[in-house]
């Protein structure tokens, strides 16, 4: 080479140029420190963006609708009367959940991001280990103000988890929900199985399947299993078993690993799927949650393991997904018993899991104390309600439930009967890839392997998620 | 008319029947479905109904989609020919040593740029050039991702202008500037048209860069409101996602067909010397 | 890749004196004809590349305690992917997704119709055409659809031509599903630029060949590919890199029903967004740009060979 051609001159300095940059703005931390809680708190002129995963015309529409539509004109309105002109902006979204929560964590690492945000419960814990959320009282300042909001009263203890995490308030929590079996009231007299069904046990449950076996085209049982339903399948599948079996996923801060309790699921599962009483091809298809739905509607599903949004979007006579005009007379539910009588996790006979989100403020609003003013305000009774849109649905706030739901009997058996004895998932970081652990194990059976191998698989990729074999029981 | 030759016509257009076959089949759904009353994963006959098309020119922000996915792929697409076409030039003509390296380090950076593992590098750079949000930042982004393989594929095509037809307009007098607009671009007009296309398909069809830039949905393009045609649980919305499909393909459609009947569609040089 | 002029013997490769190019360039302008594209590149191309670069050699995640104090690990997540069960999965998958697709799919269909077009009636050349770039130029999420759709277990219309209800393709064959999805999605390329090549090819030669009575194949072999090795070559590497580095795999399986069709990008996603491991993503990224580098010195070797 005998003089360095201007090309690769260019490319050198480029490079160069790059490497210094990514110095400079590597992870960034432009040292702003704990900002001032009070900071703008007499401003006159005020701007908020509330965040969430819901879009006019998509997911979540009808809370998109509410919120541009009656609940920001409303506080405007409310925050005029006092002086304060106030201009809030919804930020929508419609994507999946997994996507919208790595834009809002990129946004919240840069500092930036909406004021308001919508927050699943189980990322609240992760959020807040990464600096990205704050504990209310720290963001407000004023601890007397946050704990001394009248709504904590109406929430319940157990529902406050969802934005909780170490003890500390991060958000006010939304509406919750709770999971039961869904069973086909025409397939079970078919059957010869009773109306009023209501198992004490996994025997029971795989006695009715068999039961229902002998009807002609009906896939008895329906329990998520497998990767290809995400999330669903730990929800609505091996998580509500696993209570049952006396054990949470996360306890004192271990997690569970290769234990009896989880060879007993993934027994239950091989029991059902390896035995005709379910259909495992389904439970690899892409679509195979919708499809289940669509084949309940279609009576060819007798039991259905899900959460109230089955009953109130998706088999609804009027404008559900997969609708059943006879929903009501046609559609039984029943508490998800223990794998037999006290078994579940606090000697409970019944268990069940239960999910939702919450509304955190992002620690680098410009207007914190209006922020926690709009979240109050969005929180009230009368907010709560007025967002049902005369829908029937479980919310945070028990007035408002016990006024709402008295007309939908289901729904008021979620939240007289179920929501009592549910739990919720642990808001720690690692659970995505506890959970995406949980579903490979019970592909691995529903695919055949024996449960010993599923099990020691499944041992295998918590402690590597984990973060060390210490940091999981196993037996 | 021997039978062989029979037999070969034959064989012919049964191959050519059943290619054809290949390619039209999977795209009859994009026809029954929009106009199906109550639209499955299947074709069948529809049960028709202009019904699909009424909801989904109701959605809020389906046809606004598609003007911001206009403005954006047509500012990308109008960027990516230029400058490829200036470089290409330049690296046609110009013995620069390590060009050929230069290009294809550039070529498969590109695949790294494109996947999910650069978002961030991508996002905190924007957000430190005040570009989030912007439909501007999107097309910049883009643009970038798109360069090398535009200039790579324009390269050839510039390759196969013959230089006799620059040396003799230089011999004429004629200045860089005249030679660029008189002499190559009409000889080479066919490659950009083509490439025009291609960066404008490509753009039309990216989700992730605009859904990762940009925050508010009036801005977002179709490809990104595509993905959020779900119901209120997440379910997808069959009723709205065939037409959706339809109108957001319709665009790109009419774009080849009026730069192919224009120019002709080609991704190398067809210049017979 | 032809150069139609041979370079001028005994001149330095850079010149002091006014542009000796045939277009009157000069190096000064040229730079400044490159200049735009360079920065653009520069800036959006390969300033965060090589950042992900090094995002590989740490253990960045987006949430959690790595994100607030990310510690640069080094080789470790490097090792890690040489180890990971699933990442030689992805490789694997990817190559024969690759191999299938587009080295043997794509190139061939395309030849084969670029080949059989030449010579077809105006009517049938021109609906093929349309239909092949049709396919080519639907949007992603869009083809997405339509294929999901095709390969329905219970509704689908392949199911519904072969009378094989109940048939999960997209289940039972992953791979098979992809290669047909992506053989059918890039031909349109593969079919223009053998097409453009085609014409380059002398007629006189393919007269003087159907005169001395040369079958078909002879004449593909002794007169055609010769002329066109070049062209077969840059296609091969262009639909090679842009299938490896192909996101659309995932529109449709989700990586397949556990982990079956998961190609590298399908699983870089997968690690990215479910896992949050941004790090060990990275890593991932940049060992498939070392995969793409291989693949395009392989075919830098052959095309050099030839000249």
């Amino acid at each position: 080479m005998r003089r360095i051609p201007p090309l690769v001159r260019l490319a050198v300095l480029g490079s160069a140029a790059s490497v210094l940059l990514t110095g400079c703005l590597g992870s960034s931390d432009s040292g702003s420190g704990d900002q001032d809680a009070n900071r703008n708190a007499d401003a006159t002129k005020v701007e908020l963006v509330i965040g969430s995963n819901a879009v006019k015309g998509g997911k979540n529409s009808a809370g998109a609708e509410f919120t541009e539509s009656v609940l920001i004109p409303k506080f405007v309105e409310a925050q005029k009367a006092k002086g304060v002109d106030v201009t809030v902006k919804f930020q929508g979204d419609g994507s999946d959940d997994e996507v919208y929560k790595q834009k809002l964590a990129l946004g919240l690492s840069n500092k930036t991001g909406p004021d308001l945000i919508n927050v699943d419960g189980i990322w609240v814990g992760e959020f807040a280990q990464a600096g990205y959320l704050k504990p209310l009282t720290d963001t407000v300042g004023d601890a007397a103000k946050v704990d001394g909001w009248d709504g904590w009263k109406q929430i319940p203890d157990s529902v406050q988890q969802l934005g909780m995490f170490d003890g500390k308030r991060y958000g006010v929590p939304g509406g919750t929900d709770g999971r039961v079996l869904y069973f086909n009231k025409k397939l079970f007299a078919q059957a010869g199985l009773p109306a009023d069904w209501q198992p004490k046990s996994w025997d029971d449950i795989t006695a009715a399947g068999q039961a229902l076996k002998k009807l002609p085209g009906v896939t008895p049982i329906q329990i998520n299993a497998g990767t290809a339903m995400g999330e669903a399948t730990s929800m609505q599948g091996v998580l509500p078993l696993l209570v049952g079996t006396g054990a949470t996923i996360n306890t004192d801060g271990k997690w569970l690993g290769n234990t009896s309790q989880i060879r007993q699921v993934l027994d239950f599962y091989k029991s059902i799927y390896g035995s005709g009483l379910g259909d495992p091809v389904l439970q690899r298809e892409a679509k195979g949650r919708d499809k289940s739905f669509a084949l309940f509607a279609a009576n060819k599903i007798g039991i259905l393991l899900e959460g109230d949004y089955f009953w109130r979007s998706v088999v609804e006579p009027k404008a559900g997904v997969a609708k059943m005009a006879d929903r009501d007379t046609a559609v039984g539910y029943a508490l998800i018993p223990a794998n037999k009588a006290g078994g579940g996790v606090k000697g409970q006979d019944f268990v069940s899991m239960s999910g939702g989100g919450a509304v955190a403020i992002n620690p680098n609003t410009k207007f914190p104390q209006q922020a926690w003013e709009l979240l109050q305000f969005m929180n009230s009774a009368e907010m709560v309600k007025a967002g049902l849109n005369g829908a029937a649905k479980i919310t945070q706030r028990t007035d408002v439930n016990t006024e709402v739901l008295a007309g939908d009997p289901m729904l008021n058996f979620v939240a007289s009967k179920v929501l009592p004895l549910t739990q919720y998932r642990p808001g720690l970081a690692e659970y995505p890839r506890i959970s995406a652990a949980l579903q490979q194990a019970t592909a691995d059976v529903i695919g055949g392997k024996p449960t010993d191998a599923a099990a020691k698989g499944y041992q295998t990729a918590v402690e590597a998620a984990a973060g060390g074999k210490d940091k999981v029981t196993s037996n | 008319m021997t039978p062989a030759y029979v037999v070969r016509r034959i064989g012919f257009y049964t191959v050519i029947c059943a290619i054809t076959l290949f390619f039209a089949v999977p795209m009859l759904w994009i026809a029954s479905a929009p106009f199906d009353a109550s639209p499955g994963l299947g074709v069948r006959w529809p049960d028709w109904t202009l019904e699909n098309f009424r909801k989904t020119l109701s959605h809020p922000y389906a046809l606004h989609s598609m003007v911001n996915s206009l403005l954006i792929c047509v500012t990308t697409a109008v960027a990516v020919t230029a400058f490829a076409a200036l470089a290409s030039y330049a690296l046609s003509r110009v013995r620069i040593p390590g060009r050929d390296a230069l290009l294809y380090g550039l070529l498969l950076l590109s695949s790294v740029v494109t996947g999910t593992a650069a978002m961030v590098p991508i996002f905190v750079m924007m957000f430190q050039l005040g570009l989030i949000d912007s439909r501007f930042g999107v097309a910049l982004v883009m643009t970038g991702g798109l360069l090398p393989a535009a200039i790579f594929i324009l390269k050839d095509f510039v390759d196969a202008v013959p230089k006799s037809y620059e040396e003799s307009a230089r011999v004429f007098g004629a200045s860089t500037l005249q030679i660029l607009r008189d002499v190559v671009l009409p000889v080479a007009r066919p490659g950009l048209a083509t490439i025009m296309v291609w960066a404008f398909v490509n753009a039309w069809g990216n989700f992730l860069v605009p859904f990762l830039l940009i925050r508010s949905i009036e801005k977002q393009p179709g490809a990104v409101l595509l993905q959020t045609f779900t119901d209120e649980g997440g379910s997808a919305n069959l009723a709205v996602i065939p037409v959706f499909s339809l109108l957001f393909s319709i665009p790109v459609v009419v774009l080849y067909l009026l730069v192919n009947s224009r120019y002709g569609f080609r991704f190398h040089g067809g210049i017979k010397s | 890749m032809a150069t139609a002029s041979p370079p001028v013997p005994g001149r330095p490769a850079r010149v002091r004196r006014p542009a000796q190019d045939v277009a009157g360039l000069g190096i000064g302008r040229a730079v400044g004809f490159l200049a735009p594209a360079l920065l653009l590149i520069g800036a959006f191309l390969v300033f965060p590349a090589i950042w992900t670069i090094y995002i590989g050699i740490t253990n960045y995640r987006l949430t959690g305690v790595e994100a607030v104090s990310p510690s640069i690990v080094g080789l470790a997540n490097y090792t890690r992917a040489l180890n990971d069960a699933l990442f030689h999965n992805a490789l694997w998958l990817t190559l024969l997704f690759v191999l299938g697709s587009a080295i043997i799919g794509q190139n061939i269909l395309g030849f084969a119709l670029a080949w059989t077009m030449r010579r077809a009636r105006p009517a049938v050349r021109r609906t093929v055409e349309a239909l092949v770039l049709l396919a080519w130029i639907l949007p992603s999420t869009v083809v997405a659809y339509l294929w999901i759709a095709f390969f329905d277990r219970d509704t689908g219309t392949l199911n519904s031509i072969l009378g094989t209800q109940g048939t999960a393709w997209l289940i039972d064959y992953p791979m098979v599903c992809l290669v047909l999805f992506n053989t059918w999605r890039g031909t349109a390329f593969s079919m223009m630029l053998y097409s453009s090549a085609l014409q380059a090819v002398p007629p006189s030669q393919l007269e003087s060949a159907r005169m001395v009575g040369a079958s078909g194949w002879q004449t593909l072999r002794d007169i055609v590919f010769p002329h066109i090795r070049g062209h077969v070559l840059t296609n091969t590497l262009l639909i090679s890199l842009w299938t490896a580095n192909d996101f659309s795999p995932f529109l449709l399986t989700k990586g397949g029903p556990n982990h079956e069709s998961e190609t590298v990008p399908v699983y870089i996603y997968n690690v990215a967004l479910q896992g949050g491991e941004l790090g060990y993503s990275s890593a991932i990224s940049f060992l498939l740009l070392i995969a793409n580098l291989l693949v395009a010195l392989l075919y830098l070797r052959l095309l050099r060979r030839r000249s």
